[in-house]
């Protein structure tokens, strides 16, 4: 039509004159996250801890199943940290070698943790995006659905649990996983009403898009700032649930073991060898500053409103 | 113009919107329902702008999402170029979008955040010619870009780097990418300052002319919808008012509100400002929930009798069948 005869002679002017790139918001976000040192530092921490979880277990000769028979009989004095002996970390009270069951437990704290907050993520972003699109009587439901889930007594529902089923990883994913859903749900629903009425969606309407392509071309993109922000704070609550369940004896059982195993073990022996809970605390400690520095600075990157 | 067949005919349109129920218990309490609009018709002409005007709350906006079928609880007919729209299928209703467009507000919010100018204005495209090659789509946009008075080098910025007067621009070319037939334009300026909105207005006459669009001006500023449109339509808690040619409108408003909003308007010249005078009106909107039962327009009119508490006037044709006004002393 009456555009058609001029698009050759512009399109070819277009790519004559070079175009600027736009930075994007995601680009900016970086930036800012960049600048912020702490969250710059928690992040190389957290890369050490990771490579110490996965790798850690090549740095030492010793492995976390034997005992060390020769010094099991006086572990106060010959099962402290040492690096001639080999022992980093020293011995616990059974004469395993502590430094392999720190590595062993960083295993299954980190992926509790990761696998957890992912789970929640997941489930909770489509459960409150759905809910906050279709909106009416179906997001009412849906929404008194997770009011009464999340009145049911957490520690309740993981003691009977883990007294039907035993103990294992697993159910505690499950566990984990069937509350911490529900204020990701909640959050991303609320996003989700507040973008309904934005006048894009509505200019994406008009256009003649599909609902379904506009929740995944326009809702989802815009919810992804706040998604990965809980996301990354999300992590360190996993975390501590879990050590919170283990310490009390409920998570996971030997010869497997977590942080909040490890440190409970510690706990107890903590007037004999204090180092037995030195360590996992520490490794503990270090990981819940790092996911939450880099949680704020990662809010601050992307929500540049509130700075 | 008047000869051609309308491109747009709304019949008898009303729009409800149920209300929450009053009282503790939400099965209790009185069904309360807001009318936005009651009972609107008119024809629109293949070329002409139709300016709509009223203050605000008036059912404008609503309108206009009616005709898009935006909304649900939507009485009455829109036929569009033919087609009964309100009877259709949401994937019918998808395809007929195409040549009916929309320009929004609020020039910053209608743009999506995460999208590049070019990826925004080929969303239309996308949608409506999956098959276009994307060097296809680019020439398009690039094209399309030029028209509305971008650069095309911009094509790869985000909306947060752009003026508010661009944005717009580019919400408008937005809708002109897929050759519309009717834009209707939702307050298209009045989020920017005056000197940007001079521009657009001039910007959106010129396309108008070019391609010969028929556009639905929607605004709250008087002068503006005299500047640019053909007819204008005045509103009033939902209702047609008045029905005019701008100019007759303008010169003549026979509707006692149009006179109060047309006396209303600045004069640049201080002179005949301070001489001039100002038809005001006392009260507030009335509640469209609760509206009143005779003349909408009763509870602020200079001129309300009797007969205006008891009966609602029709929009009657006067003069040489030009123009239509609903007051019954007009």
């Amino acid at each position: 039509m009456l555009l058609m005869g001029k698009d050759k002679g512009v399109a070819a002017m277009a790519a004559n004159m070079g175009k600027y790139k736009g930075r994007s918001l995601w680009a900016d976000a970086a930036r800012r996250f960049a600048r912020n040192k702490a969250a710059l530092i928690s992040l190389g921490v957290l890369a050490l801890l990771l490579g110490f979880s996965l790798l850690g277990h090549y740095a030492s000769d010793w492995s976390n199943e034997t005992i060390d028979w020769g010094r099991l009989s006086n572990i106060y004095e010959q099962g402290q940290p040492n690096l001639e002996s080999g022992h980093y970390f020293g011995l616990d009270h059974v004469g395993r070698d502590l430094y392999q069951r720190a590595v062993q437990g960083s295993r299954i704290s980190l992926m509790i943790g990761v696998l957890g907050a992912f789970v929640a993520v997941v489930i909770g972003a489509l459960y409150g995006a759905v809910s906050g699109f279709v909106g009416g009587k179906v997001d009412s439901l849906m929404m008194r659905l997770v009011d009464v889930l999340s009145a049911f007594p957490f520690m309740f529902l993981v003691i009977v649990l883990m007294a039907i089923f035993g103990r294992n990883v697993l159910l505690m994913f499950v566990a984990i996983g069937a509350v911490s859903w529900l204020n990701m749900a909640r959050i991303v629903r609320g996003q989700t009403l507040s973008l309904k009425r934005k006048e894009f969606i509505e200019a994406a309407f008009t256009v003649g898009v599909h609902p379904m392509v506009i929740i995944l071309r326009h809702v989802i993109p815009n919810l992804l700032g706040v998604v990965i922000v809980y996301a990354a704070l999300l992590v360190p609550e996993m975390i501590m649930f879990e050590s919170f369940i283990s310490f009390l004896g409920l998570g996971v059982s030997e010869p497997q073991t977590s942080w909040g195993a490890l440190i409970s073990e510690g706990a107890d022996n903590m007037r004999s060898t204090p180092w037995m809970l030195a360590f996992p605390m520490t490794l503990l400690i270090a990981t819940l500053f790092c996911f939450n520095f880099i949680g704020d600075g990662l809010r601050d990157a992307l929500d540049p409103k509130g700075n | 113009m008047s000869s051609a067949n309308p491109i747009l005919r709304v019949q008898d349109l009303c729009v409800r919107f149920d209300l929450p129920r009053g009282g503790v218990w939400p099965w209790r309490g009185e069904a309360l329902q807001l009318k936005a609009v009651n009972h609107i018709s008119f024809d629109l002409y293949p070329g002409e702008i139709l300016g709509i005007v009223g203050e605000s709350g008036c059912g404008k906006s609503t309108l206009a999402r009616a005709i898009l079928g935006m909304l649900q609880n939507v009485q009455g007919k829109v036929v569009w170029q033919g087609e009964d729209m309100l009877g259709l299928s949401p994937s019918q209703l998808r395809k007929r979008r195409q040549k009916l467009q929309m320009v929004f507000q609020d020039p910053i919010a209608s743009l999506s955040p995460r999208m590049t100018v070019g990826e925004i204005i080929a969303e239309p495209l996308k949608t409506h010619y999956p098959e276009m090659s994307s060097a296809e789509r680019e020439a398009k946009v690039v094209s399309i870009m030029e028209t509305v008075g971008l650069h095309a080098n911009q094509v790869n910025r985000y909306p947060h780097e752009f003026s508010g007067g661009q944005c717009q621009r580019v919400g408008i070319a937005r809708a002109l990418v897929l050759e519309p037939d009717l834009i209707i334009c939702d307050e298209p300026v009045s989020a920017l300052d005056v000197s940007i909105q001079a521009q657009i207005v001039n910007l959106l006459k010129k396309l108008q002319r070019e391609l010969g669009l028929s556009l639905i001006f929607i605004a709250h500023d008087l002068n503006l919808v005299k500047y640019i449109s053909d007819r204008v339509m005045v509103l009033y808690l939902g209702h047609v008012m008045e029905v005019a040619n701008s100019r007759d409108l303008y010169r003549e408003p026979l509707h006692p509100y149009s006179k109060a909003l047309i006396s209303a308007v600045p004069i640049p010249d201080p002179e005949l400002e301070r001489g001039k005078d100002v038809l005001l009106l006392e009260g507030d909107l009335p509640s469209p929930i609760n509206p009143p039962l005779g003349c909408p327009f009763v509870t602020r009119c200079p001129m309300a009798t009797q007969v205006c508490e008891e009966t609602k006037p029709e929009l009657r044709e006067v003069a040489d069948g030009q123009r239509r006004v609903a007051c019954h002393h007009a």
